[in-house]
């Protein structure tokens, strides 16, 4: 397992600088959320209304923003053939990549995601769901992401691709993530929606590095 | 583990005597009959060659007859057309490609807003080094001084220089080398002369892209037009 964490190593270190980290993202997360109430509207209870859901768009497009280059960097200088050729299969390889960029930019926006949804006016009581389900769900997108990245290799305008290839399958996420946390404020049953949210993403967690590895070898062709 | 790891720092010209006690797994490399195509243009078709241990086989030809997309089919990136490629010893292909063989492309790899140290560890860990390897490795080569570099501070030979330190740092049998000795400088490529030489009596194969002769003797294959 050692060249498990020599991996990892070099992959956090390399999202850590990637297109400014996980300071890009927050920032970005910081923006969408202040200016969406400003086009919303202030009265107080139009913005609570929407305020868990908006923070959850708001995740799932900061999620995206840094992982445009997730493959591409590699692929352009050479480093996939290194990848390719080392003790993991590139399935780990892959699934690494995105556990990675899920620890220095999901981690931080999860952590993020319930004092967003609070300055929303979201009730307080909600944070820990916000937190959990943001945590949950941004494992999901990261892997999504990672997926749309690696399709997206060896295409120009590959940000723009990863948008129209991911944004349709963070639906489900973002559904059962909404709903969980709605039921969660208002005292409802909110273990389904959380329930079917960690299946989404066991599930993506499960098959994307085999669809990351088939695009990777496609590139390395 | 530091103890062999010291020995192989101090052992410097001794490196074959090191190289010898590994375990090799690919003894010889066979290329029998095959046909690569890229695009919808036939590159060559029924080219047949064999590498076996302690040799080294130099490929020539013109620009973009084919010889770094026969290295990546070797390397299993590209499906020959037609044919096979085998690795004799090894019966798993795509097991013996991912521990016992290294492929230096006609990029480094390398990313330029990290140290020369924190890339040339990772690609030395990454394919099996331990220890102080890769480093042992940079100063063979003559890194020792500029490890503490962003690589983008490196000239392109040292950059070279810095992606063939994983060739010493962990000792796999098959060499798949694209160019090895392009930006190289003389004094480096008697450098690297020596540790192909040293890889070669260890039991190495190694099957270089070349326009320049190597510095070795090597087996002189032409891949016609």
């Amino acid at each position: 397992m050692n060249a498990l964490a020599v991996l990892l190593r070099r992959e956090l270190a390399l999202a850590w600088g990637r297109g400014g980290g996980p300071l890009l993202a927050l920032g970005f997360y910081a923006a969408v959320t202040t200016l969406l109430p400003l086009s919303i509207g202030a009265g107080a209870g139009r913005l609570a209304a929407v305020a868990g859901g908006v923070a959850w768009v708001a995740l799932a497009l900061a999620s995206l923003l840094s992982l445009e280059r997730l493959f591409e960097r590699d692929f352009e200088d050479g480093a996939l053939d290194l990848l390719a050729l080392g003790p993991l299969p590139l399935e780990a390889v892959a699934a690494v990549k995105c556990f990675a960029q899920w620890l220095t930019t999901g981690a931080p926006l999860a952590i993020a995601a319930p004092f967003a949804a609070i300055a929303l006016g979201a009730p307080p009581a909600a944070a820990p769901m916000n937190l959990i389900t943001a945590a949950i769900g941004g494992l999901a997108f990261a892997f999504l992401g990672g997926a749309g990245a690696a399709l997206a290799l060896a295409s120009r305008r590959a940000g723009l691709l990863i948008a129209v290839i991911v944004l349709p399958l963070l639906v489900p996420p973002v559904i059962f993530g909404g709903t969980a946390i709605e039921a969660f404020a208002g005292g409802g049953a909110w273990v389904p929606a959380l329930a079917l949210l960690a299946a989404y993403t066991l599930a993506v967690v499960a098959l994307t590095p085999f669809a990351m590895a088939a695009a990777c070898r496609n590139a390395l062709g | 583990m530091a103890r062999s790891d010291w020995r192989r720092v101090g052992m410097g010209e001794s490196q074959s005597r090191s190289d010898r006690s590994v375990s090799r797994v690919i003894t010889r490399l066979v290329i029998h009959a095959v046909a690569i195509q890229r695009g919808d243009r036939l590159l060559f078709s029924r080219f047949d060659l064999t590498v076996s241990a302690g040799e080294a086989v130099a490929l020539t030809g013109a620009n973009g007859v084919g010889k770094t997309s026969l290295l990546r089919a070797v390397a299993g990136f590209i499906p020959p057309l037609d044919g096979r490629i085998t690795f004799d010893g090894a019966p798993d292909a795509d097991e013996a490609r991912r521990t016992d063989c290294h492929l230096i492309g006609h990029q480094d790899g390398l990313k330029g807003g990290r140290t020369a140290r924190d890339e040339l560890s990772f690609q030395a860990r990454w394919v099996g080094a331990t220890g102080g390897a890769g480093e042992a490795a940079a100063e063979r080569l003559g890194l020792a001084r500029v490890l503490g570099l962003e690589v983008r501070k490196l000239s392109a030979g040292q950059k070279r220089r810095l992606a063939l330190c994983r060739l010493i740092a962990s000792p796999r049998t098959l060499w798949l080398l694209d160019e090895p000795l392009a930006a190289l400088d003389a004094e480096s490529r008697a450098l690297v002369g020596e540790v192909m030489a040293a890889h070669l009596a260890g039991g190495g194969l190694i099957l270089a892209a070349v326009h320049d002769l190597l510095p070795i003797t090597a087996r002189i294959v032409e891949i016609p037009p």
